[in-house]
């Protein structure tokens, strides 16, 4: 309305009312008092890895030093001198390598089904929270499962060997099952994920339901899946509890150099996690206070290689487009 | 003025083998047609002697989502190279019905229907139709841009791959990029993600893969709609060239682009009923140019002149 060049009293007036109300009520002490608490709290996890992690590292460190690669290639022995993990390591591989032969095809093809196929019935919400109710089933649980099934069915099916079925295989399955909740739920969270538009389009250019569900549903959510496999990768390698239940053998053995593959296979076998708790029991501190520490980070390496050879297969197929 | 130039393009270009295609892929099909005359797919209304031939055509249709009711008894003809639009506020149940034209309602699992839905006479809902065979005869273009996320060569070559296609595929690429006039654009770029391109060159790939598989009749749910006006403006003029060689129809909640665009318009509107279910019902369908200038009916004239609601 006016058309004045030099701003008038009364816009000076409004301009400095609201500059103040602009200008606010400054940083506030509660908001810096939560953000100083928040920081705490990450401070407070960190450093408790830290500390476990060093102290690890300081009692295993005599061990790598005076053995060097020997701790990692001999055997078990009753002599701290030459007791070595390298059973422990194929232990724990060769029921790595049976989870992921068993848990993640078979995790991954009920996931699918469950979320493309299945009818959204009162039966399918019960299976769904089935199973997320068994992925937090104690460990344990599942060792004795093995034990009253897994064990049975391995030695009837002729695969008991010396051990009666308490064998690497045996293992691997508990395991398998162990973990199988955990990889349908992660890979059915990722096939949800999937974009339905991405859906629709492969049915409107005249696509079978299998055919959107194999060239794109799958190849979306692969990403996903994976990742649910690296967690299930660490469950698998890490759990001793259903090892303990299932008869692995905590004691001294070696595999005579003429047994065959099939006697190695089915014969007496551990793992890692099982050697770091029997030598944490020994009355020897040798074996205790340093042997454990050191196989702890054997094990803690064997995780991290497994899950960056995972994740690199993970990246390769997460091809950003 | 628009739409005589509209008739005699189509007309010219008008071929029947679409229909004799139609009669050897369609499970059923050909055996249905067979004992049927010929004046069951000719147009029947009065312009028959100049209107192309009906392609689609939709009696009484009615859906349903488990016991609401989404669209009532909703009759129309669809011609073959033409556009048609379905205009209407948002809920009538346009783009319900446009689903029903290639059964993408049969994805969703309470979604039922009542009436015909007959291409070339066949009804498409009838016993041993095939709604993946359905799909390749009538492709479809979503509202938001929905390439795969793979590269642009497989975005086009996937369709005609699992519709068993034998022949040259990078010709075939190549043939439908220059029909969606997107090659220029993309001829050096065919291995990159097809993410890569915007939102109106992705539209674009998306009309071009829905062409590859060669439909007869393109669905267009808002095509533009997440689109700015020039980008908007291609695709319009690709649906004009695409007339000559499809049946197109659009929804579009712009009522510029369906005068700009199609030859004939439907209008649909909601109905309240008494407990406050809302259904989609036809109010008018006429030649665009006499929906847009002299509607009959009160509620069309006043949609179109926005005194609605």
């Amino acid at each position: 309305m006016t058309t004045t060049k030099s701003p008038t009293a009364t816009q000076a007036a409004t301009r400095d009312a609201v500059r103040k109300q602009l200008q606010g009520k400054g940083p506030s002490v509660g908001a810096s008092a939560f953000k100083f608490l928040l920081i705490a709290m990450l401070s407070t996890s960190i450093a408790i890895l830290v500390v476990l992690l060093s102290d690890l590292l300081v009692s295993a460190w005599p061990t790598f030093r005076d053995r060097g690669f020997g701790f990692v290639t001999s055997g078990l022995s009753l002599n701290p001198e030459t007791a070595g993990v390298w059973t422990g390591i194929l232990g724990s591989l060769a029921i790595a390598l049976t989870v992921i032969l068993l848990a993640v095809p078979i995790g991954i093809g009920a996931a699918i089904y469950l979320e493309e196929y299945a009818p959204d019935n009162n039966l399918t919400r019960w299976i769904d929270t089935t199973v997320r109710n068994l992925a937090g089933v104690p460990s344990i649980v599942f060792g004795l499962l093995g034990l009253a099934i897994f064990v049975v069915v391995v030695n009837t099916i002729g695969l008991g060997g010396s051990t009666g079925g308490k064998n690497v295989i045996a293992a691997g399955i508990t395991m398998a099952a162990l973990v199988l909740p955990i990889v349908i739920i992660t890979s059915a969270e990722a096939i949800r994920a999937v974009p339905h538009t991405i859906r629709e389009a492969g049915y409107g250019v005249g696509a079978t339901k299998w055919e959107v569900i194999r060239s794109h549903v799958v190849p979306s959510a692969l990403p996903g899946i994976l990742t649910g496999t690296v967690l299930t990768l660490a469950r698998a390698i890490g759990e001793t509890a259903p090892l303990l239940v299932i008869g692995v053998a905590t004691g001294y053995f070696g595999a005579s150099a003429d047994a065959t593959f099939f006697e190695k296979l089915t014969g007496p076998y551990t793992a890692l996690p099982v050697i770091v708790f029997s030598w944490s029991r020994q009355t020897d501190p040798a074996f205790a206070d340093t042997l454990a520490p050191a196989a702890i980070i054997v094990l803690l390496v064997v995780l991290f290689t497994l899950n960056a050879v995972a994740i690199y297969f993970r990246n390769r197929f997460e091809k950003k487009w | 003025m628009v739409n005589e130039m509209n008739d005699t393009v189509g007309a010219a270009t008008h071929e029947p083998s679409a229909y004799e295609r139609a009669r050897r892929d369609l499970p059923g099909l050909a055996a249905k047609t067979e004992a049927l005359p010929d004046t069951a797919v000719a147009p029947t209304a009065s312009e028959a002697d100049n209107a192309n031939p009906v392609i689609l055509n939709v009696e009484n249709l009615n859906v349903y989502y488990g016991d609401f009711h989404a669209v009532k008894d909703v009759s129309l003809p669809f011609r073959q190279n033409e556009i048609t639009a379905l205009i209407g506020p948002s809920g009538c149940g346009k783009s319900t019905v446009l689903r029903t034209f290639n059964r993408m309602n049969d994805l969703i699992e309470s979604a039922r229907i009542e009436g015909k839905v007959e291409y070339h006479g066949v009804d498409l809902y009838g016993k041993n139709v095939d709604p993946v065979e359905v799909r390749r005869h009538v492709g479809m273009v979503f509202q938001k841009p929905n390439p795969f996320p793979k590269s642009i060569y497989d975005n086009i070559s996937f369709g005609p791959k699992i519709g068993g296609f034998k022949g040259n595929m990078d010709d075939l690429v190549e043939e439908t990029l220059h029909k969606a006039a997107l090659w220029e654009e993309v001829k050096d770029k065919l291995n990159e993600s097809a993410y890569a391109l915007s939102g109106g060159q992705q539209q674009r790939l998306c009309i071009a893969r829905a062409i590859a598989t060669s439909p007869d009749v393109l669905l267009m749910d808002e095509p533009a709609s997440a689109l700015d006006p020039i980008a908007t403006l291609r695709i319009e003029e690709l649906m004009y060239e695409l007339k000559r060689d499809y049946s197109i129809i659009i929804v579009t909640h712009n009522m510029q682009q369906a005068a700009r665009v199609s030859d004939r318009t439907a209008f649909f509107s909601v109905e309240v009923g008494e407990r406050g279910q809302r259904t989609g019902r036809l109010v008018e369908f006429n030649e665009t140019s006499k929906i847009f200038t002299t509607p009959m009916e009160q509620e069309t004239e006043d949609y179109i002149t926005g005194r609605f609601g």
